[in-house]
């Protein structure tokens, strides 16, 4: 097995920061747009793009919430085993909101459209857009593609792309794995 | 990303199942109950399934809530009720549920007079089976809401002490309950008439007291059973009058109790018999809880069980 840093160290943060102006561009204050992470990763990174805004926006309100997308799987039944699910903290309604998807990979858009179909069991919300910080382009299953891209990589399909986190796993690093060469 | 699984692919029993799965089908009803309570009820996780809904003996409460739950993984759903089927013209219980499995059924919730219905449909059919009830056997998905509703209401269930009292030598619920909150580390106790209460219980484990006031200083939670008048018979008390003078709670017995207990109750309710009305409508009756809980429990177990079938 082989691994390759994609991203870390001060890259990281700048691609973070990057990532929260470019936010700031298009959503000004954040009275009208909130966050939602997609469980279970995803969540990590809203957590850090809210703190990353709140700290150049000056501002602590900005709203953030995690959604679930396990019952709304194409996938059940259809594959070995079961995904747990984790829970969903929406507490704020989304009806005429600007929302902001997030997730840390996306590869097939898969979990992005089932996470479209979810998010519509909250609310109508005005406007849905996807941030993400690694983009494993060239190998969508559906037509979806992200506003806002940390990083674009190209992929090949045994490969995994990992995001690691200081809170939960103590650094913040993005890592290629590849099944080692035969 | 944890992936688990239930190690049964029919709900026949709580006697068929582990504490894990318990633990699992816990954890998975807390997701579903967040779901019912949101604006749009519903999730499409199960909508390639088709279930049948068999009922051989009458239910208002368990049909309904599977039925809703059912609907809320966005299942399809048919319905049976034997009263208006051609089993009363005769034909044996696996040629009804062949019949109906021809129509592309792919899991049958069933409830039956006899005891091992489910044992037996589930060796000679496709389908998976969730019991709704066998006879005087199991009602597995009943105890899983009940033993839900403590873990909601106390936080945990293991160290907790229950008391069933009422008829326990004709209840399914009983003997589910007992075998459940055992299994998830609880103490159980039964209480009743000598009548009612089986010979050789002790071998399961659990307690027996035949004095009301006694077994609840004893327990947290009391679970209220019905009086089956339906399942007796013989005469196995005087009357109901005297019944609910004996093992009756009232609002009196509750208040003179030194700690607050919680009180539930399976449905329908007998008001005046099991509990009087202003103890099932107190603040520490959970009966409705136990109600909305059902339907996510049971979402829950149809879920894990329909991911099991490849």
């Amino acid at each position: 097995m082989q691994k390759r840093t994609l991203l870390d160290g001060q890259k990281f943060q700048i691609t973070i920061k990057r990532l929260c102006h470019q936010l700031i561009e298009s959503h000004n204050d954040f009275s009208n747009t909130v966050l939602i992470g997609i469980q279970p990763r995803g969540s990590y990174f809203a957590d850090r793009v809210k703190h990353e805004l709140s700290e150049v926006l000056k501002k602590s309100v900005i709203q953030k919430g995690n959604l679930d997308i396990t019952f709304f799987r194409d996938d059940f039944r259809r594959k070995d085993g079961l995904v747990s699910a984790s829970s969903n903290t929406i507490d704020f309604i989304i009806e005429g909101k600007n929302v902001i998807l997030i997730d840390d990979v996306l590869w097939t858009g898969r979990t992005i459209r089932a996470a479209l179909d979810a998010l519509l069991a909250y609310g109508r919300p005005a406007k849905v857009e996807l941030l993400v910080l690694i983009d494993r382009r060239f190998s969508r299953h559906v037509p979806i593609e992200p506003d806002y891209i940390g990083l674009q990589v190209d992929t090949l399909d045994s490969q995994q792309v990992k995001v690691s986190w200081k809170e939960t796993e103590g650094e913040d690093k993005v890592i290629l794995i590849s099944e080692s060469n035969k | 990303m944890a992936v688990e699984k239930l190690s049964t692919r029919h709900l026949l029993g709580i006697k068929d199942i582990n504490r894990n799965d318990i633990e699992l089908i816990f954890e998975t009803a807390d997701n579903f109950k967040d779901v019912i309570n949101r604006p749009i009820k519903k999730v499409p996780s199960l909508r390639d399934i088709t279930i049948a809904n068999i009922f051989f003996e009458n239910s208002t409460r368990t049909k309904l809530s599977f039925e809703l739950a059912e609907k809320r993984l966005s299942a399809d759903v048919v319905n049976f009720a034997a009263s208006s089927s051609s089993v009363s013209k005769g034909e044996t219980l696996i040629d009804t549920v062949n019949n109906i499995l021809a129509m592309k059924v792919d899991m049958v919730v069933m409830r039956h007079p006899y005891a091992g219905a489910g044992q037996f449909l589930s060796k000679h059919i496709k389908a998976q089976i969730v019991n709704a009830g066998d006879g005087a056997h199991e009602h597995p998905t009943q105890a899983l809401l009940d033993a839900f509703s403590i873990r909601q209401k106390l936080g945990d269930v293991a160290g907790k002490k229950v008391v069933i009292v009422g008829d326990i030598l004709h209840s399914r619920v009983a003997i589910s309950n007992i075998l459940c909150l055992q299994k998830l580390g609880a103490e159980v106790m039964v209480c009743g008439p000598t009548t009612l209460i089986p010979k050789h219980i002790e071998s399961l484990g659990v307690k027996v007291e035949h004095n009301l006031i006694k077994a609840l200083n004893w327990c947290d939670v009391a679970n209220m059973l019905r009086i089956q008048l339906e399942r007796q018979d013989i005469k196995y008390f005087p009357s109901l009058r005297e019944y609910a003078m004996m093992y009756g709670l009232n609002k009196q017995i509750l208040d003179n109790l030194d700690k607050e207990i919680i009180v539930m109750h399976p449905g329908p309710i007998n008001r005046g018999v099991e509990i009087t009305s202003d103890v099932a409508d107190s603040k520490q009756s959970i009966i409705l809880e136990q109600v909305e809980n059902g339907v996510a429990v049971r979402m829950a177990v149809l879920y894990l069980l329909a991911a099991q079938n490849d």
